[in-house]
């Protein structure tokens, strides 16, 4: 078997006196599809946000397909380019086109052709449904339509894989769904996926493991089912007593 | 009056004011967009530089700088642009207004660094984008748009101040003005000419720089 494509091992961080993440050990296989999940300020978004190293961390390890992650630089940078990342605020570039947005990275990072860039870039708006919005800008488009949009941009760099930080946290209810679903279809063609959400219903339909984290710790880590139905920590009965409850 | 606008080149001052404030506003764009750069830096040193600029040339007299291109650079120091009296005091002057405005231009585009939400960097990164990239093609474009008002007001500060060249025998519009008042009259009339001289160039500026902040504005 080969080695994971995300590897965490004992990795520490403080915020001042918090301690935000405490010997984080994780590890994600090609294809699999994890959601992070657990109150807030419980560090699953601090997480998520250092696999790319947006937060630093002070001691331990985070390998991404065997390779040590970068301290900063070119390499870094290189190596983001590999790590797909979704926000919850979306985070379009304000100033340029929908177009504009996905070419920008294949264009400057990847050294391709305008024309090659656009044609894919067209192609895999097509494939989050906002191909028809192409050249508008961002504060034109819904929010569900912007999150398609980053999807998109993330997906133009053929990330190894991807990261959600609660993508769908800011949506009006009604666009929920339009975003799960693209989710849900990358999570069927293969992509490796680490997301932090509180939709039980794409953890249901999606996921390979649910990895419950409080007070900066892993506390359980089970499949899906499993873990709604019976989770085995006092802590984890306890957050899933306070979402399930309406 | 007639006979003053017929024996003074009111046209070539006029001339040499667009020339000075034309220089003196690409020199201190570009030289602004460095030092702002060095301001956003992710190193400490690059930071304490760019801050350390802006602090001693802002909180310097525009005047003293000209001064001392001639009196401390040019004489002491023996550096001559030029071999021409003339020419030389002329870029001097567009170097100091260059130097002086840019510590303007600097905070107005920091300011406008700063009407750019963090997410936009972090995207920038998340790509793959680099430092510099990220700049370029993200926090400048955004900065740039986001203070056009507050450049706009630089540059017309600028126009204004290369009236300070006076003083080192650049006869632009108030160099000949004051050679006007020493040789003829102090008359309302010569003063207005001049004021509305300066009008011509900085009024259209102006709405033009309000027209533009709006359209250019980044949607968010």
């Amino acid at each position: 078997m080969a080695s994971p494509l995300v590897q965490l091992s004992k990795v520490n961080k403080h915020f001042g006196d918090l301690h935000v993440l405490q010997d984080i050990d994780l590890e994600v296989n090609k294809g699999e599809v994890v959601i992070l999940i657990g109150p807030s300020g419980s560090g699953k978004s601090t997480l998520c946000r250092t696999i790319n190293r947006l937060e630093t961390f002070e001691s331990g390890s985070i390998l991404i397909d065997g390779v040590p992650l970068p301290e900063e630089g070119r390499a870094l940078a290189q190596l983001r380019a590999d790590v797909g990342m979704v926000f919850q605020s979306f985070n379009l570039f304000a100033h340029k086109t929908i177009l504009e947005n996905v070419t920008l990275g294949p264009m400057k990072v990847r050294k391709l052709a305008r024309a090659d860039a656009e044609k894919e870039a067209m192609q895999l708006l097509e494939r989050v449904g906002v191909a028809h919005q192409a050249k508008k800008v961002p504060a034109q488009l819904s929010g569900g339509q912007q999150q398609r949009v980053a999807i998109a941009r993330s997906l133009a760099m053929h990330p190894k894989v991807m990261l959600f930080d609660e993508p769908t946290s800011a949506l009006d209810p009604e666009m929920i769904n339009e975003v799960l679903d693209v989710m849900v279809e990358l999570a069927a063609s293969g992509m490796t996926m680490i997301v932090v959400t509180h939709e039980m219903g794409f953890a249901r339909k999606a996921a390979d493991r649910v990895v419950f984290m409080d007070a900066g710790q892993i506390v359980e880590t089970a499949v899906p089912n499993e873990f709604f139905a019976n989770p085995k920590t006092d802590r984890a009965k306890d957050f899933l007593s306070k979402i399930l409850t309406h | 009056m007639g006979e003053i606008l017929a024996n003074y080149d009111f046209v070539g001052a006029f001339w040499l004011t667009i020339q000075l404030s034309v220089l003196g506003t690409i020199g201190s764009l570009l030289l602004g967009t460095i030092v702002a750069v060095l301001r956003v830096a992710p190193v400490p040193v690059l930071r304490a530089m760019g801050t350390g600029y802006v602090n001693t040339i802002r909180n310097t007299p525009l005047t003293l700088l000209m001064v001392f291109s001639i009196l401390g650079l040019t004489y002491i120091l023996g550096l001559q642009i030029s071999d021409n009296a003339k020419t030389n005091a002329f870029w001097w002057a567009v170097i100091m207004l260059s130097l002086y405005h840019a510590t303007y231009v600097c905070e107005a585009l920091r300011s406008g660094v700063n009407t750019i939400p963090p997410g936009q960097a972090e995207a920038a990164r998340s790509i793959g984008l680099t430092f510099g990239q990220s700049l370029r093609e993200v926090l400048l474009p955004q900065a740039f748009r986001g203070s056009i008002a507050p450049l706009g007001s630089a540059i017309i500060a600028l126009i204004k101040n290369s009236t300070v060249a006076a003083m080192i025998g650049v006869t632009e519009a108030a160099g000949l003005m004051s050679e006007v008042v020493e040789n003829e009259t102090g008359t309302l009339g010569v003063f207005f000419i001049f004021a509305v001289g300066f009008l011509i160039m900085t009024f259209p500026l102006g709405v033009a720089v309000t027209w533009m902040s709006e359209r250019l504005a980044v949607k968010r």
